[in-house]
């Protein structure tokens, strides 16, 4: 497994990140003013089709497309909402050197009369539009993600540091008995002593997790482990990629076999999200491989009883990803996965493992894919 | 033949002795409803309205501009006087018993012109039903131009007869005299006093509701219809307290003229023989004063030539030559099927008076607050050689401002033949279905299955013709004649189309409204979050509002 630099995110400072807003209602407010023209906003478009695969840096890389946002009948809402919303990040967060919750944004807007957000999905996409817009991720504005960031447990010492003073603190993560270390929403200022691993394992099922933790299956691999609860968050990704670039060491992913946990979870893993292209070189793994549940597993571990067959969605799933995502359309071999897994039109969970004993999983499956080390780009 | 006893089979001498001449009254009790006196609410109209359908023709013939007063004073629970006043030409003296005492009396039986009235029978049977349900008699007063006096005339009917019975005839120093009423019921100005005119006052059992069927209803229409009229109106109600001391309730009201033309008068027109039944040529031939079949084709139908007669005969295998008057039947049964296998011009019809698409303007414009006026005159038509004519006025009316519209209601139609409102069986009317059978949704109203459509807009209806074909006697709905259901529709698309237009305009004026305090709303919030990131100062934020605003302007919101 090589094991490839990469490079850490700009960090932007808030006083930039405030200059950035300024000079964004600057222009607004000259096109006003000065050239008596409705003001727009250019925002960058955030899907798969305007994202390539980089392969030399190993994400997903936004394209130059943009959506510009001109002030009209349909836009005046989301228009004022932009600058209510710039003004409160500017001025409540960047410059208070404050954070806020997506949801407390929501609520927040309920003092803006009827410039308000009805539902807090209208503030959420207003929020990454502006965070494309200023190319300067949420949480360096102050936003702080909801979500939990995932479960780490592992021969890994997370000096982490004290809120209040500053002063450094250790969490060894073998020594948190039955439970976890969960990642914060903010990994940058984290530094890490992980001399015993080997590699990081990230698994999708907390389920699954709990049986490599029960049976401290860390100490039999060396490794990380770190359940990511489905597609993983901005700070998972982040932690791992930090985690993996500071200790130099490679990643495995290991999911569900079917086209979610492939096409989402493990891609999103690796490259980034077409939501997020705009930040897709933060939030990113690119030395992660995969290493199950493949299609071809269940022929070699004879799980053909243990499937489900595909749904719909599966299969649309399937062949949107073969039609439109650049990472899956540039690597073969995942072409021929996601075809394969579409021929035998069914799926297979990470438990289905529990058919031949309940830890055939630790005990057979991994060392056996460990050892012979043909993981999926 | 064994002789009858008492109770059986009737002979025909025992009938004999039972059947007599019917006199009018009985006849006039027991088909009341054919007349319109069906109910003391109705009578009450009826009498309104053929007196003023009296008046109004008698002045239009005299080239006079009328000026009309309507008082009803309630003058016991259930009994009303009547009193119809005009500036008409007045009435000769030995006139006035006939015209009104004597059914089937009249100028315009006898007659194919365009007028209100048309049998004659109308305000004799106002006064007939007057005299049968309170005893009193019909007062007329009548002054002619140039009179030194005034007749006045109370008479009555000898319903055995159908013979007028004068009560009382003497002469009177009386003018017709009119006071304008302003929007309180106040006097507005000094009296109008005319130097002829006609008076005619009728005591009758009635009862007054307001209501759509209401003389108050009927009256606006008259006005709406006919804006060459002044009308006044004055109602006086007894009040329920002390009888004694009780002043009566009063409304008055004036709806003044929009327009000094007068109506062209209608020219007189001989039958169409294509409009002639049986019966009647039949008649018309026996009456007819010349000496062959054909020069009695030719001189007492219109649109019959000598040549077109000489070719009716030879069809019917009838001599030209031939005495009308000897005819047998079944010889001007041959005549009849020759006539109608005829092909003949139409009738002339510059013999109709229409309104007019200005005059239906007025009308509604004096009378109805809306925001769109459109009104379309058709060309003449012919239905069964008689020629009409139809008018339809739309109004968009303003639902706050107007009584009986609203944006929700079914639209209201103003139904009139040849200028008198016609108010009761709407559902029956050609009128009616023939707007029902538009369809308005192509206008932009909506309009529920087989039914009137929805909104705030009056539908004036008119038909004029020389003879109006009303389904019955009592004149409240047209007969349903092909040709009569497609003059109607025509002209309503016409108007349906220039509403639509309209409507369009409107619509797209509230949608621009509409956005444009949409976009108003949150161009502040777009001001105070700039002000907020640059620290501007209120003038500063006041400058971007007032800009985007100017801009918002300028591009018509076409953004």
């Amino acid at each position: 497994m090589s094991k490839p630099v990469v490079s850490a995110p700009t960090v932007v400072s808030k006083k930039a990140a405030s200059q950035k807003i300024v000079s964004v209602a600057q222009e607004i407010h000259a096109d006003i003013i000065k050239k008596h023209l409705k003001p727009s906003m250019e925002f960058p478009i955030r899907s798969l089709q305007n994202v390539k695969y980089d392969v030399k840096r190993g994400h997903f890389e936004i394209l130059g497309r943009t959506a510009t946002r001109t002030l009209s009948y349909n836009t005046v809402k989301t228009f004022a909402q932009s600058m209510r919303l710039l003004a409160t990040t500017k001025n409540d967060l960047l410059d208070k050197d404050d954070i806020a919750g997506k949801r407390e944004v929501y609520y927040n807007s309920k003092s803006w009369g009827e410039c308000r957000f009805d539902e807090q999905p209208e503030s959420d996409t207003l929020l990454d539009d502006i965070e494309a817009m200023l190319a300067i991720n949420r949480e360096q504005l102050g936003y702080i993600p909801e979500e939990r960031g995932g479960d780490v447990t592992g021969p890994l010492v997370v000096i982490d540091q004290d809120p209040a003073t500053g002063k450094p603190i250790r969490i060894d993560c073998t020594k948190l008995g039955s439970g976890a270390w969960s990642i914060p929403s903010r990994v940058e200022h984290l530094r890490f002593e992980a001399g015993k691993a080997k590699f990081i394992l990230a698994i999708e099922t907390a389920s699954l997790f709990q049986r490599l933790v029960h049976h401290r299956y860390y100490e039999r691999a060396k490794c990380v482990l770190i359940s990511m609860s489905g597609v993983p968050t901005r700070a998972c990704r982040r932690f791992i990629r930090r985690l993996a670039d500071d200790q130099r060491l490679p990643v495995l992913a290991f999911t569900d076999g079917d086209p979610y946990g492939y096409c989402n979870i493990y891609r999103t893993l690796k490259v980034g999200s077409g939501q997020a292209a705009h930040i897709n070189r933060f939030f990113c793994v690119p030395q992660a491989h995969y290493l199950g549940v493949t299609p071809q597993d269940i022929h070699d571990y004879e799980l053909e009883d243990a499937t489900h067959p595909l749904e719909e969605a599966d299969i649309k799933r399937a062949n949107d990803a073969l039609k439109n995502d650049p990472f899956i359309k540039h690597h073969k071999e995942w072409q021929d996965a996601l075809n394969h897994m579409i021929k035998l039109g069914v799926r297979v969970e990470q438990q289905a493992f529990a058919k031949h004993g309940l830890n055939f999983v630790l005990d057979t499956y991994l060392p056996d894919k460990l050892k012979k080390a043909r993981f999926l780009p | 033949m064994a002789k009858r006893t008492g109770n059986g089979p009737a002979t025909a001498e025992s009938m004999a002795t039972k059947q007599r001449d019917i006199s009018v009254s009985e006849f006039f009790l027991k088909n009341r409803h054919l007349l319109g006196f069906d109910s003391p609410r109705r009578a009450l109209l009826t009498a309104v309205k053929e007196a003023v359908d009296n008046s109004l023709d008698a002045c239009e013939e005299a080239g006079v501009l009328p000026e009309i007063a309507v008082e009803l004073e309630q003058i016991a629970d259930s009994r009303f006087r009547v009193t119809v006043t005009d500036n008409g030409p007045g009435i000769v003296k030995n006139q006035i018993p006939k015209i009104f005492a004597k059914l089937l009396y009249g100028s315009k039986f006898h007659r194919l012109r365009m007028s209100r009235g048309q049998q004659g029978i109308g305000i004799s049977a106002a006064g007939m039903y007057g005299q049968l349900t309170t005893g009193a008699s019909t007062r007329i007063l009548s002054r002619i131009k140039g009179a030194k006096k005034a007749h006045a005339m109370a008479v009555q009917i000898d319903t055995k007869q159908n013979k007028p019975a004068i009560l009382s005839d003497t002469e009177q120093d009386w003018r017709p005299t009119f006071q304008a009423v302003n929007a309180a019921g106040e006097p507005d100005g000094p009296p109008v006093v005319s130097k002829h005119g006609t008076s005619v006052s009728i005591d009758m059992e009635a009862a007054y509701q307001r209501a759509k069927q209401s003389v108050d209803e009927f009256l606006k229409q008259c006005a709406i219809v006919n804006p060459h009229l002044t009308l006044h109106y004055r109602l006086a109600l007894q009040t329920k307290a002390e009888p004694a001391a009780a002043k009566p309730e009063i409304t008055a009201i004036t709806y003044h003229r929009a327009v000094k033309e007068m109506p062209k008068i209608p020219d007189e027109i001989l039958p169409h023989p294509h409009g002639v039944e049986l019966g009647l040529l039949m008649q018309m031939l026996k009456d007819s004063e010349s000496r062959t079949v054909r020069s009695a084709l030719a001189h007492d139908f219109s649109r019959v030539s000598d040549q077109t007669a000489q070719d009716v005969c030879t069809r019917a295998g009838i001599d030209p030559k031939t005495n009308p008057t000897r005819i047998a039947h079944h010889e001007s049964e041959a005549l009849y099927k020759a006539i109608q296998d005829t092909k003949l011009m139409r009738p002339p019809t510059d013999c109709l008076s229409p309104i007019g698409e200005e005059q239906i303007l007025a009308g509604l414009q004096k009378e109805i607050a809306a925001d769109f006026f459109t009104a379309v005159t058709r060309e003449p038509a012919v239905y069964r050689g008689n020629p009409f004519q139809v008018e339809i006025g739309i109004a968009f009316a303003r639902p706050q401002e107007n009584e009986g519209v609203g944006a929700e209601e079914p639209v209201r139609v103003l139904r009139f033949a040849n200028r008198v409102p016609l108010l009761y069986q709407a559902g029956a009317c050609a009128m009616t279905r023939a707007v029902i059978g538009v369809n308005w949704k192509s206008y932009g109203l909506s309009q529920p299955k087989d039914a009137l459509p929805i909104g705030p807009v009056v539908v004036l209806v008119h038909l004029a013709s020389v003879w109006v074909p009303f389904t019955s006697e009592s004149k409240d709905a047209i007969a349903s004649y092909a040709e009569i259901i497609d003059e109607l529709t025509l002209a309503l698309q016409e108007c349906g189309r220039r509403l639509s237009v309209f409507l369009h305009k409107r619509e797209r004026q509230l949608e621009a409204a509409r956005k444009r305090s949409y976009m108003e709303l949150y161009i502040p919030h777009l001001a105070l979050g700039l002000k907020n990131i640059l620290g501007l100062t209120d003038k500063e934020e006041h400058k971007v509002v007032g800009n985007l605003k100017k801009m918002l302007e300028k591009t018509h919101l076409d953004l």
